[in-house]
């Protein structure tokens, strides 16, 4: 559970390949109840992560700046600042912990923080709230990813463009939860992260 | 859509170059940003930086207030979209000297979660920031984008109070505090006869017919209340003097500053026409306004209408800073 800038970078270029391979999937999620550019914006951000990566950064810290510079600098909308806030939070913990559990505990109280919403209110925070303690306990699998991302399914958005739709919004999966399950299901498919 | 433009994706770059080029005397382009500074650094020097930005498409809002005495940068967001933190940061960086940096940031919820951001950055870097977001607009309580009402263009009144005090010489808990008296006491509310057309769309936001307006428009031309047959332009200012009336309770003891704003595509002669009719109301509250501007302040594009905002001067030493002398474009 120690994280190294190996293990994060390859974290990286994991998330980064899954939200490549379904940038459209994610776009598409997006359009009945977003502004349909949730994979574009986000498959553009991590290419950028990818990119800055590649020259190595010189500690965890600084991995994770570059990390999350990339992704505010390019991604723009919502999800930038709050994909952002999650890496800067990461970043400003890492002085003191390496601890994985730890660091993401940090990442979702900014991201709860930033974009002022609850578990339930069908955002990525969903995800999130569920997954953050399985890390941290050891029992993060497949199937608890895929669950915490299709529970989004039926709840009524009450942040973002999607909770102008009210009850509209049911029947689809959040976008931000999506893409927040690629980077756990990333996690988990990286050697010496877990 | 018929727009003097090149390619839709570039107008922003453009727009900034044109802007920076044309008047090197108030701004210059901060390298690598859509931002711009002020060109007289002289001016900044021990002063507390005022920050303001947002989406593109409400010329000459903000890069037009960007000099001596009121801004001292302004960040410009693609058309109707929030600036990003890196670009926002830049400007902070920029005007940062070591007093601190007051961010202005109207009432939406991707200006507020990027500025927000931009905060935090400068944090980590231990630039100390500050905050005022601005939300004017009365016509609705939340809108298609934001939590609560809308910043509009009683923002430039705010510009102008932090700039002058700014330039006077206070300190960033003394704008914040300021910020925070003058904000509950200005209020806005528009009413509009066309959608704007944002180039990289290239239809209007919404359609009107011939003969029809809608009240309480925001300017990205998002919904407003009430959508009605065109009237004279005594009978527009009853409902928006009403409306404003209802939310500030006019004093014939109390001072106000008045802002007529054109939304963009509404000439000055209807503006003033207006101006005459909004005076006119303002008399039988027995309210002759202290301090008045006409024009295009804060637009939305090429969207035909209008808005009216008030400030209740509470403290003369705020009229003092809107007459207080400014080197800008615009102002």
């Amino acid at each position: 559970m120690t994280l190294t800038v190996d293990t994060l970078t390859s974290w990286m270029n994991n998330f980064a390949n899954k939200i490549e391979e379904n940038a459209q999937h994610l776009s598409d999620l997006d359009t009945p109840i977003g502004d349909g550019d949730h994979g574009f914006n986000m498959s553009r951000g991590m290419k950028a992560v990818k990119e800055k990566l590649a020259t190595k950064p010189v500690d965890v810290t600084s991995a994770f700046k570059t990390i999350a510079m990339a992704l505010i600098s390019t991604v723009g909308g919502a999800s930038g600042p709050l994909y952002g806030t999650a890496f800067l939070e990461m970043a400003k913990k890492s002085t003191t912990t390496n601890d994985l559990g730890e660091l993401l505990d940090a990442a979702l109280a900014g991201i709860e923080k930033r974009g002022g919403a609850k578990p339930g209110d069908k955002t990525m925070v969903d995800v999130w709230a569920k997954l953050v303690p399985d890390v941290k306990n050891g029992t993060l699998t497949e199937d608890k990813i895929h669950e915490a991302v299709v529970a989004t399914k039926d709840m009524v958005a009450k942040k973002g463009r999607a909770s102008y739709l009210g009850e509209r919004s049911k029947e689809h999966v959040d976008p931000g939860s999506e893409s927040s399950g690629y980077l756990f299901e990333a996690m988990l498919e990286t050697e010496g992260l877990l | 859509m018929k727009k003097i433009i090149n390619n839709p994706h570039d107008v922003v770059a453009e727009m900034v170059s044109g802007m920076t080029r044309s008047y090197p005397q108030f701004i210059e382009k901060i390298p690598d940003t859509e931002a711009v500074v002020r060109s007289n650094k002289e001016s900044m020097k021990g002063k507390v930086g005022i920050v303001s930005g947002g989406g593109s498409g409400h010329e000459p809002t903000h890069a037009g207030y960007v000099g001596k005495g009121m801004l001292s940068a302004a960040v410009c967001g693609q058309v109707f979209t929030s600036p990003t933190p890196d670009q926002i940061y830049a400007a902070i960086k920029a005007v940062n000297q070591g007093q601190g940096v007051y961010l202005v940031v109207k009432n939406y919820s991707g200006d507020v979660m990027n500025f927000d951001m931009a905060k935090d950055l400068a944090d980590m870097d231990d630039i100390p920031v500050k905050t005022i977001v601005v939300d004017d607009d009365i016509a609705v309580e939340n809108s298609l984008y934001t939590q609560g009402r809308r910043g509009v263009a009683g923002t430039l009144f705010m510009h102008k109070v932090l700039g002058a005090a700014a330039q006077q010489g206070a300190s960033l808990d003394e704008i914040d505090a300021l910020a925070k008296k003058v904000l509950p006491n200005i209020k806005t509310i528009a009413v509009a006869l066309s959608a704007a057309t944002n180039p990289e769309v290239g239809k209007p936001g919404f359609t009107l017919k011939e003969d029809e307006i809608e009240y309480g428009v925001g300017i990205h031309s998002e919904p407003g209340y009430r959508r009605e047959k065109i009237k004279p332009s005594k009978d527009l200012v009853e409902e928006l003097v009403g409306k404003l009336n209802d939310e500030m309770h006019l004093d014939g003891n109390k001072k106000y500053a008045c802002l007529v704003n054109g939304m963009g595509a509404t000439p000055l002669m209807e503006q003033f026409i207006f101006a005459n009719d909004v005076l006119n109301k303002l008399e039988e509250f027995n309210i002759k306004p202290s301090f008045m501007k006409v024009g295009n302040y804060m637009t939305s594009l090429d969207m035909a209408g209008i808005s009216l905002t008030l400030f209740e001067i509470k403290d003369n030493k705020w009229l003092d800073y809107l007459n207080f002398p400014v080197e800008t474009i615009a102002w």
